[in-house]
């Protein structure tokens, strides 16, 4: 090993620096454009002056609703990433076939399987294992917190959330992570042992590479933003409701985003320790999951599926509430069984901790521990059954207006039923020997994660973008999305279950039975559908980043309740709401808080307002964030003194903050308020004389 | 008119008393996943505790009197401690320094205590590469001085916030946060003697 005290094995020749630079041109191709595209969006920021209006207002803001944005730009850029990926992999698989049974010699017939495809078995491993941890960890996750940050204080009534410099500092760590996870694009390379990189081919003598100290340490961060993030949320979700709003008339979105975050909470401490455990057994030497010393991998595959499995449920429950709060909203009824559908939540949150080792029924589990946990798995169907009830009762005789948001939400009911029906099959034990770890897996939490946790998110970014915005996006756009999706979802995964059920496993990089091949052109064929879909919903989005820049980053204030039918809090104040979200706090009286207000003919305060306490922007989060880059890159490269200059530094940013940092907040005065409300009195105004 | 002035005073009153409430409660939740972080660092060893490979065996190298002393010096700085918080109370500034500067002293001679008793195991040959008892074992006792260092990092900032700005709201939240983590700390520690050392010395 030739490391420098400087540059750490970034020179060592058997680290690989610029290897898949050197042969990959894809990988070429896609750093130049990303370093081409980086550098002129700098360019362009320089150009117009925004650094300093993006430092004040972006960077160092600690405003939920800003931070929200943040986060779903965040992941929308990832999704866009993570799909590259899978466009890559689908294309590859629909042509990577080869009869090595004709080929003369196992040599001739290994060079043919590594010829198969664009992709070799190297790559493709990497492949795979970014798109899963990117798609989980940094698409999925931010744009939940993306939502969580938007939606929660409005639908409580809330000023801000209960941290807010925490807030800032999470979307930072989280920042951070995403940076590190796409630098091993080009230097380096990434891990290949899937997305939860099971040891011991996980361990140094498996993997000595870069790739899964990539892996772990920018999960680690991604792991500690997330915790950061659920502290916040529990604690505004149980301390900071509006007077009135007892636990039992929270919006349904705001109870299954708490059970998330209890979920997050309790379930990310396992992830960081094994990911701990596992970064000693490379960089120490010590003997947890090795093979030798008496070390035992199966501890790891435990711990990492006691995180893996409600980290799904941590998905997958705001995404139920999402659907609860649209689907009345279109239907124009109140949500059937509001009670039914906490309890089913509050169901979920403990059976989802009983269920992992439905992940291993073949690891040699015995009899007794598989029928345990299959039963479990199979009791998990009965409440998650209940919303779905719930959700067709409440559009059983309600008057639904087809909008897209209603479109995704059926959407949803639909595909995720299916994905249901076969995680069901799946956690019958028999079954399971048969299919496990085969391609009909990967079409199954495929089937929910899209179908149940996408279509969810896509939908709630439908339904409040008017909030955020002030202006719908584009209709005919978002309906033509979402019908790519869903049509190129069921073409490009139905044939996947089929290729499953004859045999072949998951993360293959070529195939040899040519009569599956049309199975897997079809499934490529829908992914580019699916593409188009996302190729609608960023045109969406730059529609509105044109409107942005006509009205000088100042948007009008419109109608509060957009959808004309709101319910919760968040539809109380304008569109986009104003810094301090409520000029007075609502008082609450039923679970509908909103609606009630509208039925009970309140009247919305027009004058005589106070000034309004603010929390301060703040620096540290950026610096933390840029920091934790820094100190992931050293210690995946092994350069330690910057791993040391890093590590001091991000806590010396820490303490500092705690000394510099404006503790006390400001005040909006309270003329101020009343300019800002004018705008919406005057809009209000306006559009009652029109009406 | 005076009444929305009374009303508005009462109102930011409440919001500051709000603020020190929802931080300590905030940092409450943050303790309950350190606990679970300590959890599974304890189900770790417990996983590992006769994983010894070829020795070196824990019975011969630990040393209970010596821990005792480490457990007690943590103990009572857990009470010292609280003699710093009746202060708090009292926004007597000097009994707080005092007693802080008694408790610093306290977490500081466990800390090197248990720096000693690491060196003169690796010493021994009972490094954390030896076998998964070992690797466990100084998991999870390192992960716990660790979050004692902390605690003590912490501990020296709050004396230069003290000199800064006195017993106001904002310090006096702090103190209570660091005070639940210090006996946190400590509670985790006897699941640490319990577990780790007198399961040792038996073993
Ligand atoms: C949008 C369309 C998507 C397509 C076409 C797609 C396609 C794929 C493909 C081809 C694989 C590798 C299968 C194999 O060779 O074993 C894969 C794996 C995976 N995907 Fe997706 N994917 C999509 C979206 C998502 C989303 C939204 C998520 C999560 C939020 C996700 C999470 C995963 C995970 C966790 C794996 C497993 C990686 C591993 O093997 O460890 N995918 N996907
Ligand atoms: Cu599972």
């Amino acid at each position: 090993m030739s490391s420098s005290i400087l540059l750490g094995r970034l020179t060592d020749p058997n680290a690989h620096a610029l290897d898949m630079l050197k042969h990959e041109p894809i990988v070429l191709y896609t750093v130049i454009s990303i370093g081409v595209i980086g550098a002129l969006v700098l360019a362009a920021i320089t150009l117009m002056g925004w650094w300093k209006p993006l430092w004040r207002n972006w960077i160092t803001t600690v405003d939920h609703k800003r931070i929200g944005i943040m986060y779903i730009i965040l992941a929308i850029v990832m999704l866009v990433r993570g799909f590259a990926d899978a466009i890559m992999m689908r294309t590859h698989q629909a042509m990577a076939f080869v009869d090595t049974a004709a080929m003369t010699s196992p040599e001739t017939a290994k060079l043919a399987a590594e010829s198969a495809g664009f992709l070799d078995s190297d790559h493709y491993s990497q492949i795979f294992t970014a798109h899963g941890t990117i798609m989980i960890f940094f698409m999925a996750t931010p744009m939940l917190f993306g939502i969580f940050n938007y939606i929660i204080p409005l639908q409580i009534g809330a000023r801000d959330v209960a941290f807010p410099f925490l807030n800032n500092l999470g979307f930072w760590i989280t920042f951070a992570g995403a940076i590190l996870i796409n630098i091993s694009l080009g230097l380096g390379a990434f891990a290949r042992g899937g997305w939860l990189n099971y040891a011991p081919y996980s361990d140094i003598i498996h993997s000595p590479g870069t790739g899964t100290d990539y892996y772990l340490w920018s999960l680690q961060l991604s792991g500690i933003a997330t915790t950061i993030g659920a502290v916040n949320f529990i604690a505004t979700i149980m301390t900071m409701r509006a007077p009135g709003m007892s636990m039992f008339k929270m919006p349904v979105f705001t109870w299954t985003s708490l059970v998330s975050n209890i979920l997050i909470l309790m379930i990310y401490p396992p992830l960081t320790v094994v990911f701990i455990l596992l970064a000693l057994d490379r960089y120490a030497g010590a003997h947890f999951f090795t093979n030798d010393g008496q070390g035992n991998p199966m501890l790891y595959v435990d711990l990492v599926w006691v995180f893996g499995h409600p980290e799904v449920y941590v998905l997958v429950l705001p995404a139920f509430g999402i659907l609860s709060e649209i689907v009345p909203n279109f239907s124009h009824k109140r949500l059937f069984g509001y009670t039914s559908m906490v309890w089913a939540t509050l169901v979920i949150l403990i059976l989802s901790f009983i269920v992992w080792g439905h992940h291993f029924f073949t690891m040699g589990g015995g009899t007794a521990v598989n029928t345990v946990f299959a039963i479990a798995t199979m009791i998990i169907a009965i409440p998650t059954g209940v919303k779905v009830f719930n959700w067709l009762f409440t559009m059983y005789k309600g008057r639904i207006s087809f909008e897209p948001p209603m479109l995704w939400a059926m959407g949803m009911i639909f595909t995720f039923v299916g994905g249901g029906l076969t995680g069901v099959l799946l956690s019958i034990v028999p079954a399971d020997w048969q299919i496990h770890n085969s391609a009909f897996l990967v079409a199954h939490f495929h089937h929910t994660i899209i179908g149940g946790v996408v279509f969810s998110y896509l939908g709630g970014l439908a339904y409040w973008f008017p909030k955020v915005f002030g202006v719908k996006p584009n209709r005919a756009l978002g309906i033509a999305s979402f019908w790519c999706w869903f049509i190129g979802f069921h073409v490009a995964f139905y044939p996947i279950y089929y290729v499953g059920l004859e045999g072949i496993t998951r993360r293959l990089q070529h195939f040899t039975d040519p009569g599956l091949q049309p199975a897997l052109i079809t499934a490529m064929i829908g992914v580019f559908i699916i593409a188009l879909g996302i190729i609608c919903f960023v045109l969406q989005v730059l529609g509105v980043i044109v409107y942005g820049f006509r009205h000088r980053g100042k948007l009008p204030v419109q109608d509060n309740d957009s959808w004309g039918a709101g319910r919760s809090l968040e539809w109380a104040t304008s569109s986009p709401p104003p810094a301090y979200n409520f000029a007075t706090i609502p008082t609450v009286h039923t679970t509908d808080a909103f609606w009630d207000m509208k039925q009970s003919g309140h009247v919305r305060q027009t004058t005589g307002f106070h000034k309004i306490h603010m929390p301060s922007n703040t620096a540290a989060g950026f610096w933390a964030g840029m920091l934790l880059v820094a100190l992931g890159f050293g210690l995946v490269w092994h350069i330690w003194w910057l791993v040391a200059v890093t590590f001091v530094g991000t806590i010396a940013v820490i303490i500092a903050h705690s000394f510099l940092g404006n503790e006390d907040g400001y005040y909006i005065p309270a003329e101020e308020v009343q300019k800002t409300e004018d705008e919406l009195t005057a809009f209000l105004t306006h559009k009652g004389a029109t009406a | 008119m005076s009444d929305i002035a009374i009303n508005t005073a009462h109102a930011m009153e409440e919001e500051h008393h709000d603020e020190g409430r929802v931080k300590v409660y905030g940092f409450l939740v943050y303790i309950l996943q350190d606990l679970l972080l300590f959890a599974t660092f304890f189900a770790t060893f417990l996983v590992f505790a006769g994983s010894y490979d070829a020795g070196p065996f824990p019975k011969q190298l630990i040393s209970l009197p010596f821990v005792m002393v480490e457990t007690f010096l943590l103990l009572f700085s857990s009470i010292t401690y609280g003699f710093a918080m009746v202060q708090v109370h009292r926004s007597n500034l000097a009994g707080v320094r005092l007693w802080l500067a008694i408790t610093f002293l306290l977490g500081l001679g466990f800390i090197c205590m248990e720096v000693y008793e690491f060196a003169e195991l690796i010493h021994e040959g009972a490094v954390w590469t030896a076998s998964a008892y070992w690797s466990s074992f100084f998991a999870l006792v390192s992960t716990h001085g660790i979050h004692v260092t902390f605690g003590l990092i912490w501990m020296a900032c709050m004396f230069a916030h003290l000199s800064r700005k006195g017993l106001n709201a904002h310090n006096k939240t702090r103190l209570a946060c660091l005070s639940i983590f210090w006996h946190f700390l400590d509670i985790v520690w006897v699941g640490v003697f319990t577990v780790v050392y007198l399961m040792g010395a038996m073993s």
